[in-house]
């Protein structure tokens, strides 16, 4: 079978697919792609199952080399792609040759890029997944230099998509929806929340986006009050004793200690999952 | 018991009662598939319980309202335990033993906090059946419910940045083991080398959900 040599890695690369849901009970988050979307987007353009496991990239700077020849498809954040140093698209097959090297440079807008691979990377499975859980420490580990990557057998049916549009993104696109969450009752105001704009901070990361902006504060019966443990879900938004909110992301703890008094909506998280640093935004009710 | 369902997001609500034990008793209804259960129990994807609180998933966002109601009315039906241990009726078999070596570098500090002679709270720790309550924190970190209650002592106010894999502690009304090294904040009576967690191994936590555990002097 063909694999994937891997000759770069920028920041971080991982290998990621939907992630192990159903293990919270064992203190096992679901973990996945990041952006769940582009990656459900890869597995469509190569005629493949959801499922199987592709590269998250983040902020590029990933060179590949194909032993075999290999089909890939890249989505995300978009940026220069090259193999063997011709510009290759965004949202299209790309077959790699035996030899040929892909190279993923920085993103313009985003901060991951999705490659799947036609077949799936067929590296060991943890508790039935690929994914790479940075806060648990389950699944495969970041790549390195010198890592060879397995791809699987392809499916039977070949790809009939040439090209998908890249999406368009619209200021307005910058704003995130909110449903309820458990413990909005333990802000002194919660429309404090969605009075302002919060700016994404440089110490956000697959576990969560940290938002700064103006200090949110507890409501005065709850100051000295602490939270035992409650369950968490992927957009939980919860506020720290420094009043800082945090939106959980794919590597969220199963648990938390501090109050959750939002939820941001589902369709939103992959958005979010690619603002950088900087990025101003907003939160609004749905 | 008493409960509130409290909003968590489109898919999942969060039933709040009154205490761990009343968590493990709602937890081991919803297991049970209770009769009350049934009718909305197959939409559920996902049933996570915490210290006083258990979240429960749908598939589909749009039977969250029967399942609330299914809630509620399966927490109307049952009594509160009268205490955390005595929370379901289980086997034997199902009890894990774990083997403790008592020399943890807080267990001098936890017999101060507590007045005890050092023997006297390692004879408390191994003398009482404790619970699963929930597992969090990391992969397999069982809360252990229901034991000894004059072993309640606070955290360390300062964490360990490295605690070792296997230590064995206590933190307020808990007990629990440390399944890999990792940073905490636990006061530390021993350690055992019992394998914790095992990802080939089915069901990976050794403390599983609902267990009951026992220790004793390795």
């Amino acid at each position: 079978m063909p694999d994937l040599e891997v000759l770069d890695v920028g920041p971080q690369v991982l290998v990621q697919d939907l992630g192990r849901p159903g293990l919270a009970a064992l203190g096992v988050g679901r973990s996945g792609a990041a952006d769940r979307a582009a990656h459900r987007l890869g597995a469509r353009i190569l005629a493949q199952d959801e499922a199987l496991a592709g590269l998250e990239v983040l902020l590029g700077g990933c060179r590949l080399r194909a032993h075999g020849a290999v089909t890939v498809a890249i989505t995300g954040a978009e940026g220069p792609a090259t193999v063997d140093g011709r510009a290759v698209g965004w949202g299209a097959p790309v077959r790699l040759e035996d030899g040929q090297t892909l190279q993923l440079g920085a993103p313009t807008t985003g901060l991951r890029t999705y490659l799947a691979v036609r077949g799936g990377l067929d590296v060991t499975e943890v508790l039935g997944s690929r994914s790479r859980d940075t806060l648990a420490g389950l699944g495969p580990e970041p790549l390195q230099p010198g890592d060879v990557l397995p791809v699987g057998r392809p499916p039977a049916r070949p790809p009939t998509v040439d090209q998908v549009a890249p999406p368009v993104e619209s200021p307005a696109a910058l704003s995130l929806h909110l449903t309820a969450g458990p413990r909005g009752d333990w802000l002194e105001d919660l429309e404090a929340l969605t009075a302002q704009a919060w700016t994404v901070s440089d110490r956000s990361d697959r576990v969560g986006t940290r938002l700064t902006g103006q200090a949110l504060t507890r409501a005065s019966a709850y100051r000295d009050r602490e939270l035992p443990s409650e369950p968490m879900v992927r957009g939980c938004v919860q506020v720290p004793a420094d009043g800082q909110p945090v939106i959980f992301g794919a590597d969220h703890p199963v648990t938390g200690g501090y109050p959750v008094v939002a939820v941001v909506e589902p369709a939103d998280l992959d958005r979010l999952s690619q603002l950088g640093p900087g990025t101003q935004l907003r939160l609004t009710w749905s | 018991m008493d409960a509130r369902l409290l909003p968590m997001g489109r898919g999942a609500v969060l039933v709040e009662v009154g205490g761990t034990g009343e968590v493990l008793a709602l937890a081991d209804a919803l297991r049970a598939g209770e009769p009350g259960a049934a009718s909305w129990a197959r939409t559920v994807t996902e049933v996570v319980p915490a210290a006083r609180t258990l979240l429960v998933r749908v598939a589909d966002p749009t039977d969250l309202p029967a399942v609330r109601e299914g809630l509620l009315a399966l927490a109307a039906d049952l009594d509160a335990p009268a205490d955390v241990a005595a929370a379901t009726p289980h086997a034997p078999a199902d009890e894990v033993v774990v083997p403790v070596t008592y020399d943890g570098a807080d267990l001098a500090e936890v017999a101060r906090l507590t007045g005890l002679a050092e023997q006297e709270v390692v004879r408390a720790h191994t003398g009482s059946r404790w619970r699963v309550g929930f597992i969090g924190f990391a992969p397999g970190f069982a809360y252990l419910v229901g034991g000894d209650e004059r072993l309640h002592v606070p955290r360390r106010d300062t964490p360990r940045t490295t605690v070792p894999a296997g230590s064995v502690g206590l933190a307020g009304e808990f007990g629990g083991i440390y399944p890999r090294s990792s940073p905490g904040g636990w006061q530390l009576i021993g350690r055992t080398d019992a394998p914790l967690w095992d990802v080939d191994r089915d069901p990976p936590a050794l403390l599983a959900p609902g267990a009951t555990v026992r220790f004793e002097e390795a």
